[in-house]
């Protein structure tokens, strides 16, 4: 871990103004990635601003019938809440799908949405990895390497890595939209959708925020109701993360939406995709993951997912 | 003492505290956070600063320059200790294949190259990052599955032949040939290894946390070149070994160069992430089984070829260990390969050679039964055998398979199974029931102990014996109570430390057996030197109990004896070479496993498991049967998702911590039944113990994937067991 500065922030303008002007700085939350990472020295801020005293803890109602979540909203707090339980299940079972309870305890809103991929190639410094060191290659891709975690869509030729969280695949399907504030003082509405970057030639480049800009809260829209399930497939029974995980919300009509996990650099939803599921899961996959470009190690994940919906469709 | 023959009726047989089911004594300081572990013992030395490991960033090659001052420059550094600085030590001790420091060459990836000291461990963390090193990178040899095809035909050199096994299985009526692949293993204990090293007049001590400690005492004494006598090690409570801790590792090494270098004592820890490729493994297999039967079922002619991965000099994973002796058939063929790979050094893990080779044996068990239309209980049960099939001259000592395979399916309720695979569904999940066999070697080692008669009828027993959570501190308290006539809360015991009587150690499922064997002789000592005490010439004829010695004319307390001071008696078992000579001492159980296929996802989950276990003398029902589940816990992980993967282009494990290298957690693990058959050894020891802690571990894992062959018809034959292997092949959902 190398020294660093820190500093505790007192409103949200005010600590994306900073993260602006310092240069390598970085906010922490919850830290149960970060700090792992600075161990490492994956991650090297030399300046850290915390912003668990920003307040933004509360979950309220919006205008539009929906719910905004303040970004430092604990997972547990999250996903234990009265009205994401009633109304938007899917998140709750994709949050408790993830980590373990003493994780999901520190780790916050805005934070899950931050974590970076579990690539191990991007865990050992002395790897290429386009990701953590821009332009020195990605050990994934060559031959021999271990990639059956790794991603099979959404991938470029530089990095194959994943967005491992659970919580923004239940998000994804739910429509959810990221709330920010820059360093001069402007919120920005980014959705969900739009919020993590597919890597191309830049896998280092992660999310639509610019640099300094902060994440204040994340919306979800007014309840869509149907039956929300989330299934988290992997190989031993909790506290991994997904081989493939599926986020169904199912109306009475067979109409609804399927987000993906575990085989992404983002949540992998599509609408022409939902547009297919009254026709069932192998239709649904043939659009979703249309393109896809699996190593021969995670090939497997197509026919996966496919069957986890099956199933799940199978379930109701 | 020698144990020359075979323990006749002794006082263990009419035993009041051995074979109870007594409370770990150690379990309240684990529980509080006071049993000192290495990392921890900030009381023994004044002083302590952190050194903190530099390791290889390549597999194979050599160091051309290392550069330190920028990382001499940081903050709180005291001194870096170099590989170069060192240059190349002398081997620790010939079961080591790879050096663990010194000198330019890189045998394997995360090799150690530096120590960084500092006051702070962030400090010496912080530092090592920037320590740069150059290197000549080399090609190194990574692909088990190329040297497998090279070696696959050739028999010229093989463990041992029997008979005729190829024109046997040519004219067998039923036969089986499969390969079988196991991946490699990750000891992966909660504790990593530590040491706290100190200098005192030329004189070393380690506080450590290893498994066998005279042989560390001594490796360590070789590689700095020193007297063993100088040497000093301290390991009193182990936080999970596994086999991961039976030799010196770098830890050791770095704190002792480190501590030297700066004057201090120093602590080092491998970091988590250093774990899978600075220390050692279970090395991937691939074997090949043939096996041909009569068609009442009996074994006619019986191969088991393998092949694992090791460095130069090492010894790989020796898979074909079981097939030599657990099931008949007079025509045999034993092969076992050795291919050179520049992976880190595969070493012992937990019944290292069996729990690999059982998972091939017993999936072809399995298979051969269906061939032939039998229960794999019966099949197994009609190729029993009471003699050692290589050599029918030795017979086993005490072998009671069969009873665990009736006893287990008994308990179990084998005889409700659906013998048709895929056709028993539960809703969305495939059930499925398996067996498999286990067998693991009852080996003993010479045990030695001290015991002290301290003022007031106390006992205390010195050994350097480890306890790595098995149970050690226990069942010697028991042992010296029963001997002595005390209650076990009368008995201290002192584990771990080289000033102590050199034990067998915890390895090879030796320990319990062994060292309780050593106590009892120490404590035979210390009654001969009782009845000595009190002018009785035949130490025999005194009788101890409730803290008096009856001499049949008198009764004293013990507290009596030891008013003008202490007496201490040593001894060590010594064990004949008639024991493995003349006979087999070996270990049995039977494991059953019922668990339920997701017919969508194909995740497994295991419903129940039973494991029915002969092993001698139970010299603790309670620790025992924690080493027995503990072993099937371990054993579901090589079933469901072990797998230290290997980059055959970099040649190192990708692995970095116990997110990537899978564990099960306890929604893995169903209820676990164990039974223990009531036997005796008595050729193994005057306890008539064996080992447990191997045991349970073997065959589990095929109990799995037998069991997943039952719930889903698809037979997969590369462990893990994951979903991928067989999710093309289930039944739509």
């Amino acid at each position: 871990m190398r020294q660093f500065s820190y500093e505790r922030a007192a409103d949200p303008a005010g600590a994306a103004a900073r993260a602006a002007e310092v240069e390598g700085a970085k906010f922490i939350a919850g830290g149960t990635n970060l700090l792992d990472l600075m161990k490492l020295e994956i991650e090297t801020p030399v300046h850290l601003i915390d912003v668990n005293g920003l307040g933004l803890d509360e979950i309220t109602e919006t205008d539009e019938g929906g719910l905004r979540i303040g970004a430092l909203v604990r997972n547990t707090d999250l996903a234990a809440d009265e009205r994401i339980r009633r109304d938007y299940p899917v998140l709750t079972r994709a949050l408790v799908a993830g980590a373990s309870g003493q994780l999901r305890n520190k780790a916050t809103t805005g934070g899950n949405l931050l974590q970076r991929t579990r690539c191990p190639y991007f865990y050992d410094t002395a790897q290429p990895c386009n990701k953590r060191a821009p332009g020195s290659g990605c050990a994934a891709l060559s031959e021999g390497a271990f990639s059956r975690q790794l991603g099979v869509i959404g991938t470029s030729d530089a990095c194959i890595a994943t967005h491992p969280s659970d919580m923004a695949v239940g998000m994804r399907a739910l429509d959810a939209v990221v709330e920010t504030v820059t360093p001069n003082g402007m919120t920005r509405s980014i959705p969900l959708e739009e919020f993590h970057l597919l890597p191309g030639e830049t896998p280092e480049q992660e999310t639509a925020l610019m640099p300094g800009e902060i994440i204040t809260a994340v919306t979800l829209p007014a309840p869509v109701g149907g039956v929300q399930t989330y299934h988290k497939v992997r190989d031993r029974a909790s506290y991994a993360f997904a081989l493939v995980s599926v986020a169904l919300i199912r109306q009475p009509d067979g109409t609804g939406r399927v987000a993906l996990g575990g085989v992404a650099p983002r949540p992998w939803r599509s609408a022409e995709a939902d547009a297919e599921l009254p026709k069932g899961a192998e239709a649904v996959m043939a659009r979703l993951l249309e393109g896809a470009r699996p190593t021969e190690e995670n090939a497997f994940k197509i026919t996966l997912a496919t069957r986890t919906l099956a199933a799940m469709l199978a379930e109701e | 003492m020698q144990f020359n023959q075979p323990a006749g009726d002794n006082l263990f047989d009419e035993s009041r505290v051995v074979g109870m089911p007594a409370q770990r004594v150690d379990g309240p300081l684990k529980v509080t956070g006071q049993a000192p572990y290495a990392y921890e013992r900030h009381d023994v030395a004044e002083g302590q600063v952190v050194g903190y490991p530099v390791v290889s960033t390549i597999a194979r090659g050599r160091i051309t320059g290392m550069r330190t001052e920028v990382a001499r420059q940081a903050p709180g550094v005291l001194d870096i200790v170099t590989t170069l600085d060192v240059g190349e030590m002398p081997m620790p001790s010939g079961m080591n294949a790879a050096p663990l420091f010194g000198g330019a060459e890189i045998w394997h990836y995360h090799q150690a190259v530096a120590v960084v000291v500092a006051e702070s461990f962030e400090q010496a963390r912080a530092a090592a990052a920037l320590v740069e090193v150059d290197y000549d990178q080399t090609e190194g040899s990574y692909d088990l599955e190329s040297a497998w095809q090279e070696m696959r035909e050739d028999r010229s050199d093989p463990v041992s032949r029997v008979g005729d096994f190829e024109s046997a299985y040519d004219a067998a009526e039923v036969t089986l040939d499969a390969e079988y692949r196991t991946p490699s293993h990750s000891h992966a204990m909660m504790e990593p290894h530590a040491t706290i090293a100190d200098w005192q007049d030329g004189k070393l001590t380690v506080w450590t946390s290893n498994q066998m400690v005279e042989w560390s005492r001594q490796a360590l004494a070789t590689t700095l070149e020193m007297a063993p006598e100088d040497v000093r090690l301290d390991s009193p409570y182990i936080g999970g070994g596994f086999g991961a801790k039976l030799f010196l590792r770098a830890d050791a090494v770095l704190a002792a160069l480190g501590a030297r270098k700066v004057g201090r004592p120093v602590k080092v820890m491998l970091p988590r992430p250093m774990i899978m490729n600075n220390t050692t493994h279970r090395a991937s297999t691939i074997q090949r089984i043939r096996i041909g039967a009569q068609s009442d079922g009996r074994i006619t002619a019986i191969a088991h070829e393998a092949i694992s991965h090791t460095l130069p000099g090492g010894s790989g994973e020796n898979a074909v260990a079981q097939t030599r002796r657990f099931y008949a058939g007079e025509n045999r063929l034993i092969v076992n390969h050795l291919a050179e790979m520049h992976l880190p050094e595969a070493n012992a893990m937990r019944a290292p050679g069996e729990a690999a080779g059982l998972m091939a044996l017993e999936i072809a068990m399995d298979e051969m039964a269906e061939k032939l239309g039998m229960d794999p209980v019966e099949f197994r049960a009609v190729n029993d055998t009471q003699v050692d099939p290589e050599d029918p001259e030795r017979a086993y000592s005490d072998r009671h398979f069969v009873e665990c395979l009736r006893q287990g399916a008994e308990a179990f309720g084998w005889d409700a199974r659906n013998t048709a695979p895929g056709a028993t569904r539960d809703g969305e999940w495939l059930i499925g029931y398996g067996v498999a066999g286990a067998y693991r070697d009852g080996p003993a080692m010479q045990s030695g102990a001290r015991v002290r008669l301290q003022e007031g009828g106390r006992l205390v027993v010195e050994t350097d014996m480890t306890d790595i959570g098995t149970g050690s501190y226990t069942i010697l308290a028991q042992t010296v109570a029963e001997t002595m006539g005390v209650g076990i809360d009368e008995v201290e015991v002192r584990l771990g430390d080289s000033a102590y009587p050199v034990s067998a150690g915890s390895g090879g499922q030796w320990g319990a057996a062994s060292s309780t064997a050593g106590a009892y002789a120490a404590c035979l000592a210390l009654r001969e030197q009782i009845a000595g005490r009190l002018g009785v010439n035949d130490p025999e004829a005194i009788t101890l109990a409730d803290g008096a010695v009856n001499t049949g004319e008198k009764q004293v307390t013990l507290a009596s004896l030891a008013e003008d001071g202490e007496l201490v008696a040593e001894d060590s078992m010594e064990f004949g070479d008639f024991r493995d000579g003349e006979h087999v001492v070996s270990t049995f159980a039977a494991h059953f496993v019922e668990l339920g296929v997701h017919v969508g996802t194909g995740e497994i989950r295991l419903r129940r498991m039973l494991a029915a276990c002969d092993a001698g003398r139970i010299l603790n029902p309670i620790t025992a049967r924690s080493q027995v589940i503990g072993g099937m816990v371990m054993g579901v992980g090589a079933a469901m998702m072990e797998d230290m993967a290997i980059d055959t282009a970099r040649g190192y494990f990708p692995a970095h911590d116990l997110a990537g290298y899978e564990v099960p957690v306890h929604m893995d693990i169903p209820a676990q039944e164990v039974t223990f058959l009531d036997t005796l050894d008595p050729v193994s020891t005057p306890l008539k113990a064996k080992g447990v802690g191997e045991l349970g571990l073997c065959g589990v894992a095929a109990a799995v994937a037998n069991a997943v062959y039952n719930a889903t018809g698809v037979r997969v034959r590369s462990y893990p067991m994951t979903m991928d292997k067989y999710i093309d092949q289930l039944p739509a959902v």
